[in-house]
């Protein structure tokens, strides 16, 4: 009998919800590493009991936490996070140069083939990789040190490293997104990267279609294709058919398109999901109502989900990795929100629950389907 | 025996009490006392000072006796009372955020 593990990182802490196929009675376990940020929980698929969390403090710094039983123990691996050489600076929010400064990681993302390797995606940005299950860190610099990073400025949470892809099908490509430099692309495992931006527009930066600059949310990819990529960028929602050489915007009818989150159901690679959030200075969902959006289309048409969702008075966020799918059929959807819900949609969107409702705010949100 | 206060988030970290205890040799200062710290609790390291430079975190604070003795020299001998075990040393996670 199959059953999901939804993985949620707060502001607090790490918990761990799981269900059995039905999705429908929920057990809710933790807090784990109480009063800490914990930024990302993931699992290795190649081993479903191991599991990585990024775990980090103001005051006491990263911490980087693996349990080999599902979560139910953790111990602490390696928390030195070096840039390699001396970094340079980057451009700091009133165009100054910046000294590039470690302060945390915000995502990590193991291997699809080996449980003992992971990649960690970082503020200040760079791209981190262990190949010892996160005892030891080496940097692969390439990235920091393109020719374009000195030009790389914050987002308003940071130059993060939020999003890292892994081609399934070659074991070389990686696509990863920084905010506010955007995508990097690489082919020979991050020995060397490429800006992955053409198409993108910006009315935040004074070329608006420049190589670089572009404040990329998050970046979604379905396993069986991917060539095929959805972002959700600061404004506007986007799709490459072309591996990232180039993107088209596919906000078609959304409310807005400003957002966080994006993601592709897994058992249909046309069908995606985002939750419009009002504006970059508002940061909630419009009309006080909140809607997921679905598109069966691929983007471009898009209708809202409302179903077990509140439809007045709600004024939440959902943050860039606080939305995750499962594999079962029909296909599970979650998603966590700054005022600590986390819903469940075990029916591709089409009705909603909330599996808790008062969590500290929700940072991210990954799912495990067990079997 | 030297004794150290910790926050409570490296008291969830480390997996121990408020107050550990520790064994120093030679002079005990901050850096020898954080060394023993870090050793005996290695999930500690890298949260109180930097790993490679060994540089005081800048939202740590040190204090013993009632006085803030974050600023002095990491090689600086602690007073007496805390080398006795009399009086602890308190590290602390400095006021911030409201």
């Amino acid at each position: 009998m199959s059953s999901v593990r939804v993985l949620v990182g707060t502001r607090k802490g790490a918990f761990i919800l799981t269900a059995d196929a039905a999705r429908k009675r929920w057990e809710v376990e933790g807090p784990h590493f109480a009063g800490w940020e914990i930024y990302h929980v993931k699992g290795a698929p190649a081993d479903p009991d191991r599991l990585y969390a990024s775990q980090s403090s103001g005051w006491f710094g990263q911490v980087l936490q693996r349990s080999n039983d599902g979560g139910k123990t953790w111990e602490t691996g390696g928390n030195q996070f070096l840039y390699e050489g001396t970094p340079g600076p980057h451009t700091w929010y009133d165009g100054s140069p910046h000294p590039w400064e470690f302060k945390r990681v915000w995502h990590l993302e193991p291997s699809p083939k080996d449980p003992d390797m992971l990649y960690a995606g970082a503020e200040d940005a760079a791209l981190f990789t262990s190949t010892d299950a996160g005892q030891t860190w080496s940097e692969l610099p390439a990235l920091r040190t393109h020719q374009t990073a000195s030009g790389w400025a914050p987002g308003a949470g940071g130059l993060c490293l939020h999003t890292i892809l892994l081609d399934p099908n070659d074991g070389g490509r990686i696509v990863i997104a920084i905010s506010s430099a955007g995508v990097f692309k690489s082919d020979d495992s991050g020995q060397s990267w490429r800006p992955a931006n053409r198409g993108l527009r910006s009315n935040t930066i004074p070329d608006q279609d420049a190589e670089v600059g572009h404040c990329v949310h998050h970046v979604a990819m379905h396993p069986s294709r991917p060539d095929v990529l959805f972002m959700q960028k600061h404004w506007d929602v986007m799709r490459s058919d072309d591996g990232g050489e180039s993107w088209r915007e596919i906000s078609g009818n959304l409310p807005t398109d400003f957002g966080f989150v994006i993601d592709v159901n897994a058992n249909d690679p046309e069908t995606i999901y985002v939750v419009p959030i009002t504006s970059d200075s508002h940061h909630f969902v419009p009309d006080g109502k909140l809607r997921v959006y679905r598109s069966r289309t691929g983007g471009d048409e898009w209708e809202p989900l409302t179903e077990g969702l509140p439809q007045k008075d709600c004024y939440v966020n959902v943050l860039r990795d606080a939305m995750a799918v499962d594999s079962l059929d029909p296909c599970g959807v979650y998603f966590g929100t700054s005022g600590g819900q986390v819903y469940a949609s075990p029916d591709g969107g089409d009705s909603w629950t909330p599996i808790v409702r008062d969590l500290p705010p929700v940072l991210s949100v990954e799912v495990q389907t067990l079997s | 025996m030297i004794q150290v206060v910790l926050p409570k988030n490296l008291q969830i970290l480390a997996g121990v009490g408020r107050v550990v205890e520790l064994e120093v040799g030679g002079t005990a200062t901050q850096r020898s006392v954080l060394d023993a710290l870090e050793a005996s609790h290695p999930s500690l390291l890298g949260t109180v000072r930097d790993q490679v430079s060994k540089k005081r975190r800048p939202m740590v604070r040190f204090f013993a006796c009632e006085e803030d003795i974050s600023e002095e020299s990491p090689d600086a001998p602690l007073p007496e009372e805390v080398a006795s075990g009399k009086e602890p040393l308190l590290i602390i996670g400095a006021i911030a955020g409201g």
